[in-house]
């Protein structure tokens, strides 16, 4: 045997780029994340070919879960149209020939996803791959690690309820925006990754899996279908989601989707649906209707 | 404005009481040891450092009991481990040896020393209460006085704002700090109120055993003697049992009903605080009374 | 409508790819080789290597080739590289005693066993810009390169093993871990093992570690050390082979290696720093007639002195502990890996509108609330 029969010649990549052994790994870790729901699974989360900070936890996910004959839809606030949710797809089509890739949410068999959930429903044969670049939901009132993780081992998340009060002193409503904090099964506290307030309720005994990638923290985690998912609230200030005030979508109309504030080149401040393949799909049956 | 400061455990129908706390050999050493240690420390030997071994016997062969509603005093000078005995029971450190029986925890079955982490966080969010005497160790300055306590009730569970506030404010409120003071930070409050806002604190759960550790030093003396009495007038009310540690005999006798007198880790003597006052009859303790001017 | 909808993203990308392909060719310059970057630039390309993690002095001058010069963008390509391929295994643990030494020098001592050897360096050059530079040819430097001739590369033992016969730093232990940890296979856990602490100053970023080491000399960290010393040369790579288990030579990389010493600090909080809510009591060690001196550890790809020199630095002020900065595993490691500290800078030029649209309903809503309340007094 000679080192060189080690040692193949690398000018060309992997079948969906990892290399065997690591999405093995990684889907040993993603089960794991299931078993334990909301729980952060570290694992050697591998470097990828875009930034990390860019994605690279939820295109680990999807680059292990993915084979023949499975239908890719890769979205990024909202839209397959975001220029990073193209250049992951295109990553994703050039390593993995026998995989498709589609713009409609129902066809798709893995949605990749940075910021939203589709306002289509899931069903339970869809894979949702979140994009997480800040998986520790108890890092804003701990620096350490060390200590968060002790804080879930304990299920003492008694700092993140005073975060959550003393901005209802200081602000006179919860505060936070995105990526909310959500109790899990009953057990974990767990980051939604930034999704808007409106989205959570989608976690919640969802018909889908929801798998969660942190690529730079190095941490994957799960919500499993049936599970509940509770957003953090005081019985006199409830949980309460993004307010659109009655505006609808310039394009189709819509009133219960999350809209996109838009600047007009003339200064008009208009809304749009954010899920584009929604608004789409719309536009076509109205039209439809309109025959 | 009178609230809801009852102990939790307000068992009165016992003929003969329980101790609500047993202490039983209590010993904390830094450093290896050697068989030796014992022996060569000590109130005799005037020293807590093993010279065999360079070992530090911080407290040994502490021995006590406090009955429910009871206020027992710990005297001594630095080095007689009053405070590694506080810390040992409020689960800041690991004693090295030595049990301990909370009547509460478990009807007094299970010894405290060996709990898991979630079970010392259950004894000391929810039995025990602390009071440091350094703020900054006992209280988060940069959260508001009314959130400091919301924490304690957060950990209980309490998820309406309004009762949340209702009872912060009422406890700031017993213990002398001005309401509007509530959403403010204790990192701006003088050293007197940031304790006040620590007793505060420590009550929140109705917890059955408050631990003082040096409480009022560092305090001006005018401030020392009103948390003082606040303290006497809520233990009175609420039937808390008390530990509290201080160097000042004064203090001790103001507050306690029972008192421990420590040196270099031992205890040296013990009894009713005026009888120790009257008729002290350690060396040691003879000392401290005769220095002691009030 | 007055509105443009942002479609045509894959043409925006793609127009993107050919501006960025097209403009590093543009000019009328010849085009630049990998082998003039490999023995014109050694010290870019040593410098990739090291961030990367990946000893190819090709790939590294590849690299930095497609990125018009960006060492962070080189050091992406490479690492990104290294996922798609087969691991092998591990070589054995390479014995830097072995190393085929170009350049040593000890600070400490001003003689030293086996000598102090300047080799090629630019520390004691004046930074003068060489203005022959702009119009040298491969002719007038010829001439130039046959007078001085580096002396013959040969071996040394190591000043620490002196200080270490004279009791005066610490013995080598052998380690409390079994298996070195792979910084590559398993995400860091704190307190982290020195080998995964060392494995990630190994391929940290150059000027965040420089950065880091800085502080600590200046005030912000316990560790101002003494070079023991420095050393740069080539050392051999030996892999176990698979049938006979006898060990193979499969080449060599060069590597900078430093050994820093230190004067023991006896109560910088090893663990036993107090906490906001009162914890941790302190620990104190006993032992007798402890060494006066410590050592910090740096071992860097290809030569970077500077890297090398700070990781030695870090490597003491982690074990060290205490309040500062540098003392803070989690603050060091977590912060000095380049395509990570530098993917997460970046990534805020991605799309955030939607999570900013949240925060504008927060934040009209507070306005709005405030605005209730102005009313109602």
């Amino acid at each position: 045997m000679a080192l060189q029969d080690l040692i193949a010649p690398q000018e060309s990549y992997n079948y969906a780029f990892l290399d065997e052994g690591s999405k093995k790994e990684i889907r040993r870790s993603l089960l794991k994340a299931v078993a334990v729901p909301g729980y952060q699974v570290p694992f050697g989360s591998r470097e990828l070919p875009i930034g990390r900070g860019w994605g690279t936890g939820g295109l680990q996910i999807t680059l292990s879960l993915i084979g023949k004959g499975d239908i890719i839809k890769v979205i990024d606030q909202g839209t397959d149209a975001g220029v990073n949710a193209v250049n992951i797809r295109r990553l994703i089509e050039r390593t993995t020939p026998d995989v498709t890739t589609t713009l409609e949410t129902a066809e798709a068999t893995v949605i990749q996803t940075r910021h939203r959930i589709p306002e289509e429903r899931l069903r339970a044969d869809q894979t949702l791959v979140f994009q997480v670049p800040l998986p520790e939901p108890l890092r804003l009132v701990e620096r350490s690690e060390n200590q968060t993780r002790r804080m879930h081992a304990d299920k003492n998340y008694s700092r993140m309820w005073v975060a959550l009060y003393e901005e209802v002193v200081k602000h006179g409503l919860i505060a936070r925006a995105t990526s909310y904090p959500v109790l899990v099964n009953g057990r974990y506290i767990m980051a939604t990754s930034p999704i808007p307030r409106w989205d959570i309720d989608k976690l919640h005994q969802s018909d889908h899996l929801s798998l969660f990638g942190a690529g730079r923290e190095k941490r994957l985690y799960a919500v499993p279908p049936r599970t509940e998912v509770i957003p953090l609230a005081f019985e006199d200030y409830p949980f309460t989601v993004e307010n659109f005030h009655g505006m609808g979508c310039a394009r189709c109309g819509s009133t219960n989707t999350y809209l996109d504030e838009i600047i007009t080149d003339d200064g008009q401040k208009i809304f749009m649906c954010s899920d584009t393949a929604w608004c789409d799909g719309r536009v076509a049956r109205q039209s439809k209707e309109a025959i | 404005m009178s609230i809801e400061l009852e102990t939790a455990n307000p068992d009165q129908s016992l003929e003969v009481e329980a101790p609500l706390l047993v202490v039983e050999n209590l010993f904390k050493r830094y450093g290896k040891g050697c068989e030796r240690c014992l022996e060569l420390t000590g109130p005799d030997l005037e020293t807590n450092l093993c010279r065999n071994c360079g070992a530090l016997i911080a407290c040994a062969d502490v021995n006590f009991e406090i009955y429910p509603g009871e206020v027992l005093g710990v005297v001594g000078e630095s080095g007689s481990g009053k405070t590694t005995v506080l810390r040992c029971l409020y689960k800041d450190i690991e004693p090295t040896s030595g049990k301990a029986f909370l009547q509460a925890f478990n009807n007094g079955q299970t010894d405290i020393f060996q709990t898991n982490s979630q079970q010392a966080r259950y004894l000391q969010d929810f039995l025990m209460g602390m009071v440091r005497q350094n703020p900054a160790m006992g209280l988060r300055l940069h959260i508001t006085a009314g959130g400091n306590i919301a924490e304690r009730l957060l950990a209980a569970d309490w998820r309406t704002v309004s009762e949340i506030r209702e009872r912060s404010s009422g406890l700031l409120d017993r213990m002398e700090v001005p309401i509007k003071r509530m959403d403010d930070f204790p990192a701006f409050f003088s050293g007197g109120m940031q304790q006040r806002v620590q007793i505060a604190k420590a009550l929140a759960n109705q917890p059955v055993l408050i631990l003082l550790d040096e409480m009022t030093t560092g305090l001006d003396v005018s401030v020392q003697a009103g948390v003082i009495d606040l303290v006497k007038e809520v233990q009175r009310e609420s039937g808390v049992a008390i530990i509290v540690v201080s160097h000042d005999l004064g203090v001790i006798r103001l507050l306690s009903e029972r008192t421990l007198v420590m040196k270099n880790g031992r205890i040296v003597e013990s009894g009713l605080t005026d009888q120790i006052m009257e008729d002290p009859q350690h060396a040691y303790t003879q000392l401290l009374v005769s220095s002691t001017n009030y | 409508m007055g509105y443009v909808a942002v479609k045509g993203g894959l043409s925006a990308i793609q127009a993107a790819e050919s501006l960025v392909q097209r403009g590093r060719l543009e000019g009328q310059s010849p085009l630049l080789q990998i082998e003039q970057i490999v023995e014109q630039q050694r010290l870019v390309v040593d410098q990739i290597m090291g961030e990367a993690g990946l000893y190819d002095e090709k790939l590294a001058a590849l690299a930095f080739k497609q990125a018009e010069g960006d060492i962070t963008e080189a050091v992406f390509l490479l690492r990104a590289y290294k996922s798609t391929l087969e691991r092998v295994g591990y070589s054995l643990p390479i014995d830097t005693e072995k190393m085929v030494v170009f350049r040593r020098i000890s600070s400490a001592f001003k003689s030293i066993p086996g000598g102090q050897l300047l080799g090629r360096t630019r520390d004691y050059t004046q930074r003068l810009l060489d203005y022959a530079l702009l119009t040298e040819t491969k002719q007038n430097q010829a001439a130039v390169a046959l007078e001085e001739k580096a002396a013959p590369p040969r071996r040394f033992s190591r000043v620490s093993d002196v200080l270490r016969g004279d009791g005066l730093l610490a013995p080598l232990e052998p380690s409390n871990e079994k298996e070195p940890f792979d910084v590559t296979r398993e995400s860091l856990k704190f307190p982290a093992p020195r080998s995964a602490v060392l494995q990630t100053l190994a391929r940290g970023e150059s000027g965040a570690m420089v950065a880091f080491g800085y502080s600590s000399m200046r005030g912000y960290g316990a560790v101002h050390p003494t070079i023991s010393e420095l050393r740069y040369g080539k050392a051999p790579v030996e892999f176990q082979h698979p049938i006979t288990g006898n060990p193979v030579r499969i080449g060599y990389v060069r590597l900078t290696e430093v050994e820093g010493i230190s004067h023991a600090y006896n109560s910088e909080g090893k663990g036993g720093e107090e906490t906001t809510m009162g914890n941790a009591g302190e620990e104190r060690d006993d032992e007798k007639a402890k060494p006066l001196f410590e050592l910090g550890y740096g071992l860097v790809y290809g030569q970077n002195e500077r890297k090398a020199i700070s990781m030695a630095i870090l490597d003491k002020a982690l074990e060290l502990g205490g309040n500062s900065p540098t003392g803070d595993q989690e603050f060091v490691l977590y912060h000095v890996d380049s395509v990570e500290s530098s993917g997460y800078v970046e990534h805020l030029k991605l799309p955030h509108y939607v999570t900013f649209q949240s925060n504008l309903d927060r934040a009209r809503e507070e306005r709005r609330l405030a605005f209730e309340k102005e009313m109602q007094k």
